[in-house]
């Protein structure tokens, strides 16, 4: 057989000419891959190199530390502790997540409850990221779980930061408080850090006021993760800035002796330094724990809050609207004078006759106060002597000289929440009843009664305002950070010199003469004198039937019908430097919890004298007191 | 080498002067590939022999020594057990169907006592083996015959419609392609091609219908990779991304992002190519096209060297079945091609992939060795 017979000849030239085009073809095969690669790497190579570079760096935000808030001798009243609490790590746990938990149960407490909200945590969250299974530890349970831990796999024990009020309820009113970020938070602030997990922020009082500036800003992290989010490791590292400091005019033990007097009645006090408005105490009774809230309040313990009434979450001192009472005479005397008073007698029978109406004074029993000058008037607080001036004023001059105290608008503490009080006027009673203004609506607005309302904090500052004739406005904050609070010295107000003398001599007589409202509670310490004004405020009518037939006495009514105890004071009397307001609900007419408060708070803060103390921190001179010196 | 061809036509070589005749230069072309490869492996286990690298180098070792075992055997062998082989691979074809092993939703694997075998891998060996046996005797004219024309079809069809069922239709493509390739080479007419080319054409949207909800949705991505680039078209996306981002010289070995931080799919195996596009970048990939290239031209050199139509076609088919799968995954890589699962040969992670791919340059060996052994058109191929 030949080998090589012309049809293999054909067959091999076919084959030879067929192989050299497959040849070609895998050549240009090869080519097009190529040329994808250059299009790929080359032209398209710094976009796809951006677009890697996003695949694997993250940023993970870092929470800053939160300001402290401090007192004005340094004693930190918000700071921040250290929160020993435990993590589980879902893919690190060996035996599972159940078996984890169990083993972890025998050494610390965990609830069913807290059970089922880690196993939702787990459930939700990739197998690598760290659930929290209980924060908040003591040393002991953080130490016992350290003990056990080589048999605890998947539990990581960690230590962060979480605020704390170490005087907890006493300040609660003034701090507020810190709690998780709510969607509404959200929706006002598009500060990165609320997203983080955990994250807290102010809620009320002080922390929420200056929230942006303890806040602090976020420190960023750029880590390098892997396809499935697990950090690799750390490519960068921006740290957080710290929050700022608060420095508060306030002084905790002054605030301290002030709630413990307040005891357990529903009250408002108010002290503050007449010079420069200082507020060096502002409590409001009952109070609540703040770090209730931020370790998560349970439902019971909001419930119980909230159903409570002596309104435990209500800061009375500036979110309370009080008429009041005969405290509001001082500022109507201030306008009497100004307006041909100065000189006025009254002779006061018990009562007064305007039209159909009979007014009586809190004297009529025994007949009246007999003939009353101004400084008299306010001494025994006869209501017909300032029915006649609130006659003769009318209402628009009452009106104004009561907004030229401050009264009717809020003092612009630095608070979320204060109220304006409220001052009535023709047009708002015509607006609001369609009903024009009364006559006799004058006289019962008059003695602080009827429309008029009032906050604690304004009632102390109209206190500081008659001590020293000028327009003071209180203030809580001395520094933020760095940053003095700007603090002008306060105008004049608009009434004459003779005004304020009569209007402080009155007030003097209530406290020191016999016959005064308040002259039971004086301070007989020599130079610590005190002056004052008491106040009631009925919250209910007393109609002509009851005191014909004869007033239920107070101690037979309910608790939230009896009337309103209010005093407002300065001292020491000739020479004022402090000033206190005090309102206890339903506190009687008898004068006696709101006085006698009032004169241990003022005796008190004479002889701690906190204005005239250098305070821990730089001030200026002004503001530090007129006669600086050392403790001591 | 040039002493011998006379003396290597009349009688038959000694073991020795077998393993001589060995083309060592393709062995060691060979070698820096597969080398690459297990740097690439050991790269995307984090600079680690584990898992990945160790065991792909004893496997290559292995298949170095099946390749030295396999160039030894007389082509006549080969061109013997070529039927055989056909059918022991159809047959394993079947019990696959009927009692395979179920991976990633594909019955592809066959349990024989401890080892794994992958029928469709040994199919395109067999395939060729078969084709370059039949083809051998038939002549240029007797390949266009309509009636001589059923035979090879049906041995390329039957078992690419196998495959197809598995499913896995990146083998069945590669099946389909060696043996119409080898059709082409032994002389079809070119009346046969054009008219099936264009009926192929035209078979495009029937086709569609008879593809499997993902091999569409593969389609679907690969055509708007954008449209579900966290779903289906992250492989595509992810590989591109760490292609592209290696740019001209690239990140540097073991410094790739991409499949360091487990952001390709597959990464150690049919998508293990990136990382050379990620770490040594265009030139490094350039680098191993070229290679790639060399063996191919190697491949087509032995080819064309070869005295019997046999070992013609049987180089061929093998050359042109490595090339086809360097085509295909290097395409899907780039994002040329929807996403299929064949592996890179010599690089990617895989059994199976390796020890059949050096049993291939085991038989092109053996055919450069027997280059000289003329073989008749009419025989079986009896030494």
């Amino acid at each position: 057989m030949p080998l090589f017979d012309r049809k293999d000849k054909s067959r091999y030239a076919t084959f030879t000419r067929r192989t050299l085009m497959m040849g070609g073809a895998v050549s240009a095969v090869m080519l097009t891959l190529g040329g994808r690669l250059y299009q790929l790497q080359i032209l398209e190579g710094g976009e796809y190199a951006t677009r890697a570079e996003d695949n694997r760096v993250n940023l993970r935000l870092l929470a800053p530390l939160r300001g402290r808030i401090i007192d004005r001798f340094g004693v930190e009243l918000a700071n921040n502790r250290r929160n020993y609490r435990v993590l589980l790590i879902p893919e690190q746990a060996a035996q599972g997540v159940d078996q984890a938990l169990d083993t972890l149960g025998r050494v610390i407490l965990l609830t069913d409850h807290d059970r089922q909200r880690i196993l939702r945590d787990v459930a939700q969250n990739k197998k690598f990221v760290p659930v929290t299974v209980a924060d908040n530890l003591s040393w002991d349970e953080f130490a016992r779980i350290n003990m056990h831990l080589p048999y605890l796999s998947g539990i990581q024990p960690d230590v962060g930061e979480t605020r704390d009020y170490p005087y907890g309820a006493s300040l609660s009113h003034v701090l507020g408080y810190v709690a998780a970020v709510s969607p509404e938070d959200m929706k006002n602030d598009d500060d990165p850090l609320l997203n983080l997990p955990g994250f807290r922020i102010g809620k009320r009082g002080i922390e929420k006021t200056f929230d942006r500036q303890v806040r602090g800003t976020a420190g960023v992290s750029r880590v390098e993760v892997d396809a499935y989010g697990r950090v690799v490791r750390e490519l960068g590292h921006t740290p957080a800035g710290a929050g700022e400091d608060i420095y508060l005019t306030i002084d905790e033990q002054m605030q301290n002796f002030v709630t413990q007097n307040m005891g357990d009645r529903s009250a408002a006090c108010v002290v503050m330094d007449v010079q420069n408005g200082d507020v060096l105490a502002l409590a409001s009774t009952p109070g609540y724990d703040p770090n209730l809230f931020n370790a998560g309040i349970t439902t019971p313990q909001w419930k119980a809050l909230t159903a409570d009434e002596y309104k435990p979450l209500l800061n009375k001192a500036i979110s309370g609207n009080y008429p009041p009472g005969s405290t509001f005479k001082t500022a109507m005397a201030l306008a009497a004078v100004d307006n041909g008073m100065a000189d006025l007698v009254v002779n006061c029978t018990g009562s007064i006759r305007l039209g159909d109406h009979t007014f009586y004074c809190d004297a009529w029993r025994i007949g009246g106060h007999g003939h009353v000058n101004l400084p008299r008037g306010i001494q025994v607080s006869c209501d017909v002597f300032f029915y006649e001036v609130a006659r003769r004023l009318g209402i628009d001059k009452m009106a104004q000289a009561a907004h030229a105290v401050g009264l009717g608008s809020p003092t612009g503490i630095e608070l979320p929440g204060e109220l304006d009080g409220f001052i009535p006027s023709r047009a708002w009673k015509l607006a609001r009843f369609g009903i024009p203004w009364q006559p006799g609506e004058t006289l019962v607005n008059g003695i602080g009664q009827g429309f008029v309302l009032a906050t604690p904090i304004q009632l102390c500052m109209l206190a500081a305002r008659i001590a020293t004739g000028k327009a003071v406005v209180p203030r809580l904050t001395h520094q933020v950070g760095a940053t003095l609070e700007p603090h002008p010295p306060p105008p004049p107000l608009p009434f004459s010199d003779k005004a304020f003398a009569l209007v402080r001599e009155g007030m003097t007589l209530a406290v020191n003469a016999p016959g005064g409202t308040a002259y039971g509670w004086r301070i007989s310490q020599p130079g610590l004198a005190m002056a004052g004004k008491t106040g009631t405020a009925q919250v209910r009518r007393i109609s002509k039937e009851e005191r014909a037939r004869g007033i239920v006495p107070e101690s037979k009514l309910p608790w939230n019908q009896r009337e309103h105890a209010l005093f407002i004071g300065f001292a020491p009397a000739d020479n004022p430097r402090y000033a206190a307001s005090i309102v206890v609900e339903h506190g009687g007419a008898r004068n006696e919890p709101q006085v006698e408060l009032a004169r241990d708070v003022l005796l008190f803060v004479q002889q701690r004298d906190p204005s005239r103390i250098r305070p821990a921190y730089p001030m200026r001179a002004a503001d530090a007191g007129s006669v600086p010196r050392g403790r001591g | 080498m040039s002493s011998r061809p006379y003396a290597a036509a009349r009688r038959t070589l000694s073991l020795s002067e077998r393993l001589l005749e060995v083309n060592w230069v393709l062995v060691l072309l060979i070698t820096v590939i597969a080398c690459i490869g297990f740097a690439m492996l050991y790269s995307v286990a984090g600079g680690n022999f584990h898992p990945w690298a160790l065991p792909q180098i004893l496997r290559f070792l292995v298949g170095l020594a099946i390749l030295a075992g396999v160039a030894t055997v007389d082509i006549r062998v080969w061109m013997n057990v070529a039927y055989p082989a056909y059918a022991f691979s159809l047959l394993l074809l079947v019990a696959v169907e009927v009692a395979g092993h179920v991976g990633l939703g594909a019955q592809r694997w066959l349990e024989l006592g401890p080892l794994e075998i992958q029928p469709s891998e040994l199919m395109k060996i067999s395939l060729v083996l078969a084709l370059a046996r039949y083809l051998h005797g038939q002549s240029v004219e007797d390949v266009s015959r309509p009636l001589k024309l059923l035979i090879p079809l049906a041995m390329i069809g039957i078992p690419a419609v196998l495959v197809l069922l598995q499913p896995n239709l990146g083998t069945a493509t590669i099946i389909v392609a060696d043996g119409l390739s080898l059709l082409f080479l032994a002389g079809l007419s070119w009346w046969w091609i054009v008219p099936a080319l264009a009926g192929v054409v035209a078979a495009i949207p029937v086709g569609w219908h008879f593809l499997h909800d993902y091999q569409k949705q593969r389609v679907l991505t690969f055509l708007n990779p954008a449209s579900d680039a966290l779903g289906a078209g992250w492989n595509i996306s992810q590989a591109e991304i760490a292609i592209g981002s290696g740019g001209a010289w690239g990140k540097g070995f073991l410094k790739g992002t991409q499949s360091q931080l487990n952001f390709l799919p597959e990464k150690h195996s049919d998508f293990i190519a990136t990382s050379i596009g990620e770490e040594f970048g265009f030139f490094g990939f350039v680098f191993l096209l070229v290679l790639f290239s060399i063996v191919i031209a190697y491949g087509i050199r032995i080819a064309m060297s070869s005295r019997s139509q046999f070992g013609r076609l049987l180089a061929m088919g093998l050359t042109l079945n490595f090339f086809f799968y360097i085509m295909i995954n290097a395409a899907m890589i780039m994002g040329l091609i929807p996403v299929v699962g064949i592996p890179m040969p010599l690089i990617s992670y895989g059994g199976t992939a390796m020890l059949v791919v050096m049993f291939g340059f085991g038989l092109l060996m053996s055919v450069h060795v027997h280059r000289q052994v003329e073989i008749p058109r009419g025989s079986a191929g009896i030494i």
